[in-house]
């Protein structure tokens, strides 16, 4: 069947401001839209700039928006859509748009590097592994499922109005090292997201939520950052 | 631009990033990427990673080294697949201390669960050998390592491409590499370069690999005059969404998934009476196709199906959430209502550029080591698969020897002066990109890549016969010839996508060309190299490896080399 597809257009070698251009691709149904992307590409016009690269949804290269919705581009069909074989493709909003549908992620991932993304441990660990509680290693289980293709981030209000705002895709992230039973540096990482930057930036809005497309509940998982900030200042007033 | 580091990796996979902390502390590192690190395709890894820490049952290394010399149809070289069974453990728990988030039995250890070829006391039953987060193993360890690369400050080149590797006095002292974002080319400096860019199931029609899976790297070390091996030897998973070819981890069979044909039959119970669903993936892909042959597929089509049903919603939500939302997603399916259709899809290669156990590149049968030169990973072949892969192994492999060849290289480069590098190394590159932009051939990239596919699908997938064979080499001989004629539309520097398809495409057709001589050199069936018209496995002329060695004028030209085995004698491969 025929769709027809509106994208976003910007190449800065050679336009001022962004076109859009519209595309006709012959489609089946169960096509993700990546796949109309490539057959216009590979068809029609091959200098329609886009990341991509697993196509199922596990390496978080093509997020972008379809219809003014964030999305993976792989991990839509044509037939998730009422929108009568009629498609609007643009790039993730709050970042800067380098090429049509490709944008800067490097602020992205500069705040993911401020939450020291790694396990810090004071304890030397054993010959073999550490002991862990699978309820504990159950419950950072979600956040595991990231996959850094920044959709939340690029979603979310706040991020769009306070630029040294973390966001939520590295507060998430902040929030797995905080749950693991493992990592010991629970107090100083607190202490770096106890502030309108950090955890208590977010207003509980859900917009990042609503457009993970790993389904994971970051909204859920700041709050639990906020809940380990007030019972730390909690234990502070009781100690002193 | 010129940079200079002690060490350059290509790849930001598990290899490269494991080989890059090994080398962090004590070295300069650089690591560059056709895609930001953390897209590479190590992390498309569902099932699990195998070591034999017995944390759920009995286990111990020597029947992990066993079951990977049988799964290897006794083509691994058993001295590296040793190393590779004993070094699992430490694998595991330097993961682990790493900060892996791995799933954990009540007692808090590592769990671990069953995968297939994986068996206890050499061969009597399967064994839980497999370490996994979930149905997300790779993601996990990749955002880990990753993460541990972060912190110890190693630069990254994200979105670079590799172009070429500078040779000079048959030393390996850098490469050149194209930037994405601006058109640039960079000569980046080094006293020892590491590939480890992965596979190339792009190759062929229908696979599980990423779009990146183009075997640049392979492709690159070959034309430099590095040796490839057992190149025939390609890896067809046996559950991948039907037409789709996205996998559906063999994690599902090892917590209890049933493969039947239209009569609902398990039929596996036929082919592999002991371990029946669980038989390595070249006999289960094989034993589908059978049942497809024989008639017995759905509806009469060429898939079957993967039923997961009895396994409960509780399982499929915590052990294997991924693949059951890409049943959702991408075959309409519930699976803890319906069975998934399912069918083979090109997942690894086994083939590579010959390494020894410590990541040298080797350029003959006498492991001559190419100075400077060294690979890990899927890219390299050490050779630990042989003629067929073990689910599990590969995130093993990956670590253990991109840990040994970061090791190797730290002790290469203190042996290094300075290095000097021929004049203007970038210009043969250089001139390449220009030609193809200014190239006004009437040939195009897409359609010579679907043939290129549609061939090998068709002639050089599960099942292969001479004429068959001979008909694929002629059709890739064919199109190399055609893609001397192609032009590129986009004339632009900034993430031209038309350039590098037109770049990768022309590593795919070297690469597709040995894939298809070695496939028709090697008369006999040995693991996932089945020949109708040979259907024994041929100890007697055809237990060695097989090598390729390019040459411009002549094509590849094959030799061979010794199979090594110490301890364990080959046996008819039965399950």
């Amino acid at each position: 069947m025929k769709c027809t597809f509106v994208v976003y257009r910007f190449d800065p070698a050679v336009d001022k401001e962004p076109r859009y251009q519209e595309y006709t691709v012959e489609a089946e149904p169960t096509d993700k839209i990546l796949d109309c992307l490539n057959k216009i590409r590979w068809d029609q016009d091959p200098t329609l700039s886009y990341r991509y690269s697993c196509a199922h949804g596990i390496c978080g290269s093509d997020a972008l928006m379809i219809n003014g919705r964030i999305e993976l581009a792989c991990q839509k069909l044509v037939r998730d859509f009422k929108t009568a074989n009629n498609f609007v493709i643009e790039p993730l909003p709050l970042f800067r748009v380098i090429k049509d549908l490709i944008v800067d992620m490097e602020p992205f991932f500069e705040k993911h590097r401020q939450v020291r993304p790694y396990l810090i441990s004071d304890e030397a660990p054993p010959e073999t592994e550490r002991l862990q509680d699978a309820a504990n290693q159950g419950s950072f289980e979600p956040a595991l499922r990231c996959i850094l293709c920044g959709s939340c981030t690029a979603s979310c209000p706040i991020s769009r109005t306070n630029e040294n705002y973390l966001g939520p895709a590295a507060l998430l992230r902040a929030f797995r090292y905080l749950a693991d039973s493992r990592d010991t540096d629970t107090v100083s990482r607190l202490a770096q997201l106890n502030n309108e930057d950090g955890a208590w930036g977010c207003k509980t809005m859900w917009w990042c939520t609503d457009v993970c497309p790993k389904d994971i509940p970051i909204t859920k998982s700041i709050g639990q950052i906020k809940r380990l900030i007030k019972e730390e200042e909690k234990k502070k007033t009781a100690g002193s | 631009m010129n940079h200079q580091f002690d060490v350059v990796i290509v790849g930001a996979g598990l290899a490269g990033l494991r080989a890059a902390i090994e080398l962090g502390e004590n070295a300069s590192v650089a690591v560059l990427s056709k895609v930001f690190a953390t897209r590479s395709h190590s992390g498309a890894a569902q099932g699990g990673i195998g070591a034999a820490l017995g944390n759920e049952e009995e286990d111990n290394w020597e029947w992990h080294m066993f079951d990977t010399v049988k799964g290897s149809d006794y083509l691994g070289d058993q001295d590296a697949i040793e190393i590779l069974a004993q070094d699992a453990p430490r694998t595991i728990y330097e993961l682990e201390h790493l900060g892996v988030p791995f799933n954990r039995t009540p007692e808090g250890k590592i769990a671990q669960r069953a995968f297939g070829g994986h068996t206890r006391n050499f061969g009597e039953a399967p064994v839980k050998r497999a370490c996994y987060a979930a149905d997300r193993t790779g993601r996990v360890i990749l955002d880990t390592l990753w993460e541990n690369c972060l912190q110890r400050g190693i630069r990254f080149f994200d979105e670079f491409q590799l172009m070429s590797l500078i040779i000079h006095d048959g030393q390996c002292c850098g490469l050149i590499a194209y930037e994405l974002a601006t058109g640039k080319l960079h000569t980046l400096q080094s006293k020892a370069v590491l590939l480890a860019t992965g596979g190339y199931g792009k190759v062929f029609k229908t696979t599980s690999n990423a779009f990146a899976s183009t075997g640049d790297g392979l492709a690159i070390a070959f034309r430099a005059g590095a040796p490839l091996e057992d190149m025939e030897f390609v890896q067809f998973h046996p559950t991948g969404i039907y037409k789709l070819g996205i996998l559906i981890s063999e994690a599902a069979r090892g917590e209890g998934g049933i493969l039947r044909n239209n009569e609902g039959e398990r039929f596996m119970e036929r082919y592999a009476p002991v371990i029946k669903d669980l038989a390595p993936r070249d006999m289960v892909s094989r034993c589908i196709l059978e049942e497809i042959r024989a008639g017995r597929g759905i509806d009469g089509k060429d898939y079957v199906h993967l039923d997961l049903t009895h396994l409960g919603k509780e399982v499929l939500d915590t052990k294997l959430a991924e693949i059951s939302g890409f049943a959702r997603t991408y075959a309409g399916v519930d699976p803890v209502q319906e069975p998934i259709p399912v069918q083979p899809t090109c997942h690894y290669m086994m083939g590579g550029i010959a390494t020894d156990a410590d990541g040298r590149v080797i350029t003959d049968s006498e492991n001559t080591p190419f100075p400077g030169l060294y690979a890990a990973g899927e890219c390299a072949c050490v050779s630990v698969h042989g003629a067929n892969r073990l689910g599990c192994n590969s995130l093993l492999d990956i670590l253990v020897f991109g840990r040994r060849a970061g090791k190797e290289m730290h002790r290469f480069i203190s042996t290094v002066g300075s290095i000097n590098l021929p004049p203007s190394p970038e210009k043969v590159v250089a001139d390449q990109i220009t030609a193809l932009l200014q190239s006004n051939g009437k040939e195009n990239v897409g359609s010579i890549r679907a043939e290129m596919q549609e061939v090998m699908m068709d002639k050089v997938s599960v099942f292969r016969h001479k004429e068959g064979l001979e008909e694929a080499l002629g059709k890739v001989r064919e199109l190399k010839g055609r893609y001397r004629q192609i032009s590129v539309q986009d004339k632009g520097n900034c993430f031209n996508r038309e350039l590098l398809d037109a770049i990768e495409l022309g590593y795919m057709l070297d690469l597709a060309e040995v894939i298809a001589l070695g496939a028709l050199s090697r008369e006999e069936s040995r693991g996932a190299h089945s020949r109708e018209d040979f259907p024994n496995r041929d100890d007697e002329k055809w237990l060695v490896h097989t090598m390729f060695r390019h040459s411009t004028d002549e094509g590849p030209q094959v030799f061979f080399k010794p199979v090594t085995i110490t301890r364990f004698e080959p046996k008819e491969r039965k399950y």
